[in-house]
């Protein structure tokens, strides 16, 4: 391809303010990000005001420094790329009337990208041999899908939670037992010291719907446990804790990715979303594709978390594809992932 | 000098373009639509109708609060956008001084009132003197018993604007025992020609900032802020 397509892509739907600049959709030229998580740990989550008062704080700095580590002036970008939802709708805003604002001043086309679509495409930057059909497990704090990306921006979701998303379980565990905001990455520590098969958790089927998750049993299994336990005066087994609670969602989770590929005759699999940097989840999908003869994917930490790289992916595909925004385009806090 | 102004602080999305001693441009909508879905819409539709070239305006101003958080976050996004991808610098321009502007000239006092909920109102006291505005109480949030209060202490006739008089009017009415006036629908809400007219005077003065330093003001810390700094204070 002799084109060369840069894309300045902005996201800022949850507590990371975040800029990047990305060629042809798979070539990070930068990835700036500024995170909020020191400042939300006072409260023990995100406090959606606060997020969008940091971010309008910091994102003309976020985006600048995103420009001058790629070594491209304005002039050299082709479009811009924000992320319109799903997300906090304050802190959306904040980025989708910037990208608004700049790509109106410089008469530069404007791509809204779905944040899912950017968690999946974050698999493009480091795999370039990674190409649809696969299958697609999404997991993080808002989100639990299972689905097949037929094309690029193109899903058919076979799975989603039907409560709890299984991060969302994650930082609640992490809470009951005293480990500090954000739950996943320390219940996935401490997880690493614990016996996963000392306590039993459930782990849920739903009748009918054999891709649907539901985490909420196992997250309440594990609070009244812990409820029960204190009652009792015994101690709390922290990391056997963490470390059964933690086994009993990825066994869901890669259960259900495995029989998928199965049933729809799928060779390549992907994680996506800020729970595929969890290290339990890594290696048990490894083992079963392994087993299996599949080959997995899964993108480095940093492009796991909320980041632009991402979105600056997902956005080049849509352009390509022609997709533009109007100077209308608002920020949608429930945005669903369309399903083909 | 010319200015681009944008007001989104309230319920009507504005915006104007001015140059000196005159108005290019100025388009306001109170409309149940989202700032976000017309603010950026309507200065394509000004900018657009006077062929205005938007490199050759010299700063951005912004009407920089308070009033609803969103809002002025939209019109502050905004304009932070606008000034990155042009490079100019923004003038930050109070909500209620801005609202006070349209009142250019009249000399008893002026009170801009937002509603800010809880009773509570966003405002400030402003009169005009040898032509030129005169802050009598910087803009706050207040009370309106309290607002009430204060205004019968200064003894003065007093004009209000805003969208708080809707709400409000009844309430001040009782508790005044000055005259009170209420500005006529062209000059009681939030105008982006008001914002771009004062503008231009801070511009004359240097009080202009980046588009990276600037953010708006609020007047109040978050609801969780409040409640954590509370806690903070009743611990032993």
């Amino acid at each position: 391809m002799s084109e060369k397509i840069r894309i300045l892509a902005i996201e800022t739907s949850c507590d990371e303010t975040a800029a990047a600049v990305v060629e042809n959709g798979r070539r990070v030229l930068s990835n700036v990000i500024s995170s909020q998580i020191e400042i939300h740990r006072l409260y023990g989550g995100v406090v959606p005001e606060i997020a969008s008062r940091n971010h309008m704080e910091k994102i003309n700095q976020v985006i600048n420094q995103a420009l001058e580590e790629a070594d491209v002036a304005l002039d050299g970008i082709d479009a811009v790329g924000v992320t319109y939802g799903p997300g906090l709708v304050g802190a959306l805003l904040v980025g989708v009337a910037e990208a608004k604002a700049i790509s109106y001043a410089r008469g530069l086309p404007l791509v809204g990208v779905h944040h899912i679509e950017g968690h999946v495409s974050a698999n493009y930057i480091e795999h370039p041999e990674l190409e649809p059909p696969f299958l697609c497990l999404i997991v993080s704090g808002g989100h639990t899908n299972l689905v097949i990306v037929e094309d690029y921006g193109e899903f058919r979701i076979l799975g989603s939670a039907r409560d709890d998303a299984a991060g969302e379980a994650f930082d609640k565990v992490a809470r009951a037992i005293g480990l500090r905001y954000p739950g996943g990455p320390e219940i996935d520590k401490l997880a690493g010291e614990g016996n996963p098969q000392a306590i039993s958790f459930p782990r849920a089927k739903i009748e009918g719907a054999p891709y649907d998750f539901s985490f909420s049993g196992v997250k309440s299994s594990v609070l009244n446990y812990i409820n029960q336990r204190k009652m009792q005066g015994l101690e709390i087994p922290k990391a056997d804790l963490a470390a059964s609670f933690q086994r009993s969602v990825v066994s869901v989770l890669t259960e259900h990715a495995m029989q998928a590929a199965e049933e729809f005759h799928i060779d390549r699999v992907a994680l996506a979303g800020g729970v595929a940097a969890n290290q339990g989840l890594r290696r048990a999908m490894s083992q079963a594709c392994e087993e299996r003869g599949l080959a997995l994917y899964y993108p480095s930490p940093v492009y796991c978390t909320d980041n632009a790289a991402m979105i600056g992916a997902a956005a080049y595909y849509e352009y390509k594809k022609g997709v533009r925004h109007g100077w209308d385009l608002n920020a949608v806090p429930n945005l669903k992932l369309k399903s083909v | 000098m010319k200015v681009l102004a944008l007001d989104s602080s309230g319920l009507v999305a504005s915006v104007a373009v001015a140059e000196d001693g005159d108005m290019l441009a100025e388009y306001s909508v109170n409309y149940k639509k989202t700032h976000s879905q017309t603010l950026l819409p309507m200065l394509d539709a000004a900018v657009q109708m006077i062929q205005l070239d938007l490199q050759t305006i010299d700063a951005i101003a912004v009407a920089s609060g308070p009033g609803s958080f969103t809002g002025l976050r939209i019109g502050s996004a905004t304009a932070k956008g606008l000034g990155l991808a042009l490079d100019k610098p923004l003038v930050a321009v109070p909500t209620t001084q801005a609202l006070a502007y349209n009142l250019y000239g009249f000399s008893e006092l002026i009170c801009p009132i937002m509603d800010a909920r809880r009773n509570q109102v966003y405002t400030g006291i402003y009169t005009f003197a040898g032509g030129r505005m005169q802050t009598v109480e910087e803009q706050m949030a207040a009370d309106i018993h309290e607002l009430a209060e204060k205004l019968n202490g200064l003894g003065r006739p007093v004009m209000f604007c805003g969208d708080g008089v809707c709400i409000y009017r009844e309430a001040l009415e009782q508790d005044l025992r000055v005259s009170a006036y209420f500005a006529p629908a062209h000059v009681n809400r939030q105008r982006a020609g008001a914002v771009a007219a004062l503008a231009m005077e801070y511009l004359k003065e240097g009080r202009t900032q980046t588009a990276a330093e600037h953010k708006p003001e609020y007047l109040r810390v978050s609801q969780a802020e409040r409640e954590r700094l509370a806690r903070e204070a009743s611990r032993p």
